[in-house]
């Protein structure tokens, strides 16, 4: 038997995931905040409870995520890339491409049957490719982030907006919205631009069928509309596709565990 | 922050101006043209009397290309004895210059930046870098004033003055103060590591929360915006002599660091209330002088 966690400390939020022989016990999580690994600490006390663990039945913790350095109790750490392969494969044995959109970063991996990370393209330099995008646009639309997706799924046709940069799509909407175009076009157009964005990703590494899209920006129904339309192609999302990066390194605290143990 | 009075200030609205040369006489003159700029986030109207500037508006660019087109030319003519009917030919630029109704033809902001360049400081001119609201151009050009090639940035708001806006209204400095704040600190920090502004922004509210004092923020900032442009001239090759248009020219904050980042001093500003020789009007400038050329053209068929 072996028991693992994962915590993925992202940006915005962190993710627990407890492990026991690859089938997940519990998920956690919780706003990153300025104090990034007390809020760990709490997520991660918050899975023992559920799962019924104590600290010492956990054999192995292993962190991701841009803020890993902060995460605490990890017995090691692995890169956000090869959490996301692991996590693609073991959600779909089909998963050749893992697309993972997080707040303020997103990643396309390429991975094989057994997970193991071949190539990958990251963009995190621009907020335009990034869940960051569709919270300002919500801002400035007006409306609540959870219904940017269902509102935009009411359109037929996109606003014409200059969105490669969000700095000058929140003029573009506000004066998009001076002039009577209604709302779920612009958040159609919103989507569009992202979309447009994450699938060059994908485009550079080459596309293959088995795509497989993670992060909390999978969970939002516009987008994945509009990445579908875009790479015209389904695509594999798994359940609680947020917590992906923290499965794939409670993969891989498991794996480091049972090589221990040999 | 207690004397504001009512409503949040806004700190990134720059102050519109415009202005006659009393010196020129409209009575003598033989070809009247004028240039309309239509930027993303200011507009410029030039009127110039035999290729001289006469009068000229800088004004901010409403949510409609046509009516700012119209609104500046107006405020240009206003404290002239000019009606529409006086101009000889009329030339469109900028982001919206399709929209210019008033315009004989659009020509490219480039174009026109480049020539306007030229009028300013003269032939030597070599290299042009213009910081407007939404987009970075670097231009070489020779030496009357032609294109030889460009770089630009449009697509990001990282090194305009759209970023610069976003930062003096974080940091709560009128836009017009935050070369002169910026310049106040002891010694440069690092620029912030952030590219886009959005997470620049993020940075800076990091910093300010470290307990960074205002200034010093603001200049890490413009620090990494001047990088941006100045890699923008490097690109495209600077080659003496260096001059910098649009509204970041009146930014000393930005044309001291990018100068220091380049190695190269930039020409500088003429007196711009006595020679009608404004850098933040340099493409409408190019786009009057352009009118003249296309009319002088088309009366000699």
């Amino acid at each position: 038997m072996t028991i693992s966690a994962g915590i993925d400390m992202g940006t915005q939020r962190v993710k627990v995931v407890i492990m026991k022989d690859h089938q997940i016990l519990c998920r956690t999580q919780n706003f990153s905040g300025f104090e990034p690994t007390k809020a760990a600490e709490q997520a991660f006390e918050e899975a023992l409870l559920k799962a019924n663990l104590s600290r010492q039945d956990v054999q192995h913790v292993t962190a991701t995520g841009s803020g890993v350095e902060m995460a605490p109790f990890a017995d090691s750490t692995v890169s956000m890339m090869g959490a996301d392969a692991q996590a693609g494969a073991y959600f779909f044995s089909s998963a050749r491409t893992v697309i993972d959109v997080g707040a303020e970063e997103a990643r396309a991996v390429n991975c094989n049957e057994k997970g193991v990370l071949v190539d990958f393209v990251v963009n995190a330099r621009c907020a335009a490719g990034a869940g960051t995008f569709i919270e300002a646009m919500a801002r400035a639309l007006e409306v609540e982030l959870e219904d940017m997706g269902s509102l935009s799924l009411k359109a037929e046709r996109a606003s014409p907006i200059n969105a490669s940069c969000v700095i000058f799509a929140e003029s573009d909407v506000v004066s998009l919205i001076h002039r009577e175009e209604p709302k779920t076009e612009i958040a159609r157009a919103i989507f569009d631009a992202m979309a447009e964005r994450v699938s060059s990703m994908v485009y550079r590494l080459g596309i293959n069928p088995g795509i497989v899209l993670v992060g909390g920006v999978a969970k939002d129904v516009g987008f994945v509309a509009s990445l579908k339309r875009r790479l015209g192609m389904e695509l594999l999302i798994p359940e609680e596709p947020m917590f992906a990066g923290a499965v794939g390194a409670a993969l891989i605290a498991a794996e480091r565990a049972r090589r221990r143990q040999q | 922050m207690g004397n504001e009075e009512g409503g949040a200030k806004e700190y990134w609205r720059w102050g519109e101006y415009q202005r006659v040369m009393p010196s020129r006489d409209l009575n003598s003159a033989e070809i009247i043209t004028a240039g309309v700029d239509v930027g993303s986030v200011g507009s410029k109207a030039v009127i110039m009397i035999d290729g001289k500037v006469y009068s000229w508006s800088v004004m901010r660019t409403g949510s409609n290309s046509s009516d700012s087109a119209k609104k500046a030319l107006g405020w240009a003519m206003e404290n002239t004895d000019l009606t529409l009917k006086d101009f000889d030919y009329i030339v469109g630029t900028g982001y919206g210059r399709v929209n210019v109704p008033m315009a004989n033809k659009a020509i490219t902001e480039i174009a026109c930046h480049a020539k306007g360049a030229n009028y300013i400081w003269g032939p030597t001119v070599r290299t042009v870098l213009d910081v407007g609201g939404q987009d970075v151009k670097a231009i070489r050009c020779d030496e009357t004033g032609k294109v030889v090639s460009f770089l630009m940035n449009d697509k990001c708001a990282a090194g305009t003055g759209r970023g610069m806006e976003v930062i003096a209204d974080l940091l709560k400095i009128p836009i017009e103060d935050v070369g002169e704040v910026s310049l106040s600190v002891t010694e440069e920090p690092e620029p912030v590591s952030s590219t886009c502004v959005v997470f620049a922004k993020t940075e800076a509210v990091g910093l300010l929360r470290k307990g960074w004092p205002k200034e010093k923020v603001l200049a890490a900032y413009m620090r990494a915006m001047s990088l941006r442009m100045s890699e923008l001239v490097e690109k495209v090759g600077c080659e003496k002599d260096f001059v910098i248009t649009g509204g970041q020219s009146k930014n000393i904050g930005i044309v001291q660091r990018v100068e220091n980042i380049l190695g190269m001093k930039s020409l500088p500003v003429p007196n711009v209330e006595e020679t009608g020789r404004d850098p933040v009007a340099a493409g409408a400038i190019g786009a009057a002088l352009y009118a003249k050329a296309l009319y002088e053209k088309a009366i000699k068929r």
